[in-house]
């Protein structure tokens, strides 16, 4: 029982283990570089458990989502959405503006704002919130900025134990685990990593039990709550006319982390801002229904200064901390579509990678096609070559983004820089050149075509694959190509063109 | 109606019957067929795997190739997104070019939402007839020209066609372009999913609008297994109106 949380204090430095439970820092999110991603996603192709979690999770959300926008929204879907995108668009494109109203309505309601210009100052101006407040038990609810930052790892340094407090967050806390989806932190774990976990760390008996699960975490929790100092949270929005955070919360967990704790910290990028109530209530409407399939979170919490003399409940003090951390390289023009996102993770959802290979298959915090996006961004492009181009470009994500990202073309984009700074290969950079000229002129057309076709016929005979019959229709089959295409046969069958092209037959027919 | 095919680099050398098939079709429909020799390739691959300035020659010779065209046709749905989502952007600093590419966009088609939208074809009135269970793989490219359920209204106008719907239908089937190499393990995991749903409608045939669709999900299935004819839209229309060989299922 040594290393349940609520034991592990400053005592743990003695181990040269880090206090408490962290996972942040976790290699998982933060690979070495430049990071590849096959090896990772081999495996988790490989993992026929993974695949069957995350596979029918997000497939079956994925479902719901569209059911549920559909009887919502019906045929104003579209417009909704263009609603959606509209205003983060505009909120964005005016982004001083909304902030300056923002900090000027936030301060005048009691909060104290921080501008972190990247993750090392937001860690800091926590630490040294903490530290002033003398701060022992933190209870945090889930962000994805705090992962970005990686301050759990730094709070408990100064002897701050951190507990997370998102059901999700806090099995992966207890498991050294760390979160794969934007939403559904624990998508890849089932119940039984749970029980277990519960029962090596908590000391709970073990249960697969859903319900006796979630009371064991419930009753740790608690008292964590009761006795904390310090309550960390993220921020779903910013609303810049009132100066007010908001969180949505399934569990209740994020209100107890913002208003028992003396004092209230909440680290929030500065995309999350919006100008009003009446645009807020558009984005709730849509974070819901595309996030969870739900019409509202259960708990959506507006937080506008800490607690007011004659109010009973409330932090004594609160923060925001507005972190840029590579946010604002991203409101150039050229990207900063990519800025609307609200983290409903549907389109990880939809993706029909993600679905086969898992978040952490993306060796970063933001995982799925919003991730393939941002990290490269973020962390840089050299760095995480793959991101971009491990994608079909079906479009299942521009699809399910409820603010209209064109995930598709951004990541199109991003290739092109690839190219254009030199980051793909010079070998690649040679064939696309050479195939973009031979597909030039039509004569060249025509050889390459009919040098293809005569090489794969030659090699299906070779094979003893090749059939007869139609000339327009007959085929032969091969499965072991060499270069490239080897990464084709190493999976399925790949087709010889028939012993005919179309334009001998438009050429047969003597058509004009 | 003047109709110029754009038969597509794949189609013209993998599946040749379907290019047939669509100018069979188009001219039983009353349309005059041709085919500008001149044609290669959208450009898509390149455009795709971010080599703009090559893609944006394949453009301007698109462009060239079907300035003169009244309407122009192409199988794919892939290569006809390719034109109407990139190439105008493609000459954003060439207005003069940017504007001969939205006439392309404005008079490209894609072959059935052509037949649906432009044609308005009913094809019980011509009398279509199909004897099979066939099932039907949506490609993801459709989802950009903002087509849905157009080429399943087509099937079921065809009589004696029994139509099973293909579970996970939204789903990619992982073929993508060079993914499908450079990333074989993810693409050949997402393919026999598909695969897996083909077998489960227990069809006889899978109706296809893309030849990059084709070319992998037939791939799999050979090496999977599992027996299945392929055919493309065009290709079912033609033999249930009687201009092709129906293949037996």
């Amino acid at each position: 029982m040594s290393s349940t949380p609520s034991e592990s204090t400053t005592s743990g430095h003695d181990t040269g283990k880090p206090v408490g439970l962290s996972v942040n820092g976790h290699d998982l999110l933060f690979p070495p570089l430049p990071y590849d991603i096959h090896a990772r996603a081999d495996k988790a192709t490989a993992d026929k458990q993974l695949l069957d979690f995350v596979h029918v999770a997000t497939y079956r959300k994925d479902v719901t989502r569209r059911q549920v926008t559909s009887a919502a929204f019906g045929e104003k879907h579209g417009d909704f959405r263009e609603l959606g995108a509209a205003i983060k668009q505009h909120t964005l494109d005016h982004l001083d503006h909304y902030i300056e109203k923002f900090v000027d309505n936030a301060t005048a309601a009691g909060v104290r704002v921080h501008f972190a210009q990247d993750a090392a100052q937001a860690n800091a101006i926590c630490l040294d919130i903490a530290r002033r407040a003398g701060a022992k038990l933190c209870v945090k609810s889930k962000s994805m900025v705090t992962e970005e930052t990686q301050l759990l790892p730094q709070l408990e340094a100064i002897g701050v134990e951190t507990v997370e407090t998102d059901l999700g967050e806090f099995i992966l806390q207890l498991d050294h685990d760390a979160p794969s989806h934007i939403v559904t932190p624990m998508i890849h774990k089932n119940r039984q990593s749970v029980a277990r976990a519960f029962e090596r760390e908590l000391g709970a008996p073990y249960t697969e039990d859903p319900q006796e699960l979630t009371q064991i975490a419930r009753a740790h929790l608690r008292e964590k709550y009761r006795k904390a100092d310090l309550g960390i949270s993220g921020g779903n929005f910013l609303v810049a006319e009132t100066g007010s955070v908001v969180i949505c919360t399934n569990e209740g967990n994020g209100r107890f982390c913002t208003s028992a704790p003396r004092v209230h910290v909440a680290f929030v990028g500065i995309e999350k801002l919006v100008p009003t109530f009446e645009h807020l209530g558009v984005m709730l409407k849509l974070l819901a229904r595309t996030s969870t399939g739900q019409p509202l979170t259960v708990y959506t919490h507006v937080m506008t200064g800490p607690r007011r003399a004659h109010e009973h409940g409330g932090p004594d003090e609160m923060h925001v901390i507005l972190l840029d951390n590579g946010r604002t390289e991203i409101l150039k023009p050229e990207t900063r579509e990519m800025l609307r996102c609200i983290r409903c993770g549907a389109c990880l959802n939809a993706c029909p990678v993600y679905r086969k290979v898992g978040g952490h298959s993306y060796g970063a915090v933001y995982s799925g096609p919003i991730g393939a996006l941002i990290t490269p961004m973020f962390r840089g492009l050299a760095n995480y070559p793959d991101l971009p181009n491990a994608s079909s470009l079906c479009g299942a994500c521009y699809e399910a983004c409820p603010v209209k990202i064109n995930i598709p073309k951004y990541l199109i984009q991003l290739r092109a820089e690839m190219v254009s700074k030199r980051i793909t290969k010079w070998s690649d950079r040679l064939v696309y050149r050479m195939w973009a000229r031979s597909l030039g002129r039509s004569w060249t057309y025509r050889l390459g075509g009919w040098a293809q076709k005569l090489f794969f016929r030659w090699q299906a005979r070779v094979a003893g694959t090749l059939e007869l019959g139609d000339p327009y229709r007959s085929r032969g089959w091969l499965n072991d190509l060499p270069g490239p295409a080897g990464g084709w046969t190493s999976q399925r069958d790949m087709p010889t063109p028939p012993a005919k092209s179309f334009r001998q037959w438009w050429d047969e027919q003597n058509r004009p | 109606m003047k109709v110029s095919l754009f038969v597509t680099c794949l189609t013209d050398t993998f599946y040749p019957r379907t290019g047939i098939a669509v100018v069979k079709v188009l001219e039983r429909l009353g349309c005059a067929v041709d085919f500008p020799q001149a044609q290669t390739c959208c450009g898509q691959p390149m455009f795709n795997n971010g080599f703009t300035d090559e893609a944006r020659e394949l453009a301007r010779r698109m462009v060239e190739v079907f300035e003169d065209s009244e309407y122009v046709v192409t199988p794919s749905g892939s290569c006809c997104a390719m034109i109407h989502d990139y190439y105008p952007q493609l000459f954003k600093d060439d207005p003069a070019m940017a504007e001969r590419a939205r006439k392309l966009v404005e008079k490209t088609y894609e072959f059935y939402q052509f037949l649906l939208t432009v044609v308005k074809v009913d094809l019980r009135s011509l009398g279509a007839k199909w004897s099979g269970k066939v099932t039907y793989h949506y490609s993801c490219h459709l989802r950009g020209l903002g087509m849905t359920d157009e080429a399943v209204r087509l099937i079921q106008q065809i009589e004696g066609v029994e139509y099973v719907p293909l579970p996970k239908a939204e789903q990619c089937c992982g073929f993508g372009g060079t993914f499908a190499m450079k990333y074989p393990q993810i693409s050949g995991t997402l393919v026999r999913d598909k695969v897996a749903c083909i077998r489960d409608t227990r069809a006889a045939a899978v109706v296809s609008n893309d030849a990059g669709c084709t070319m992998n999900i037939s791939g799999s299935c050979r090496r999977e297994n599992h027996a299945v004819t392929f055919l493309s839209l065009a290709e079912i229309i033609a033999e249930s109106l009687g201009l092709m060989e129906a293949t037996a299922v």
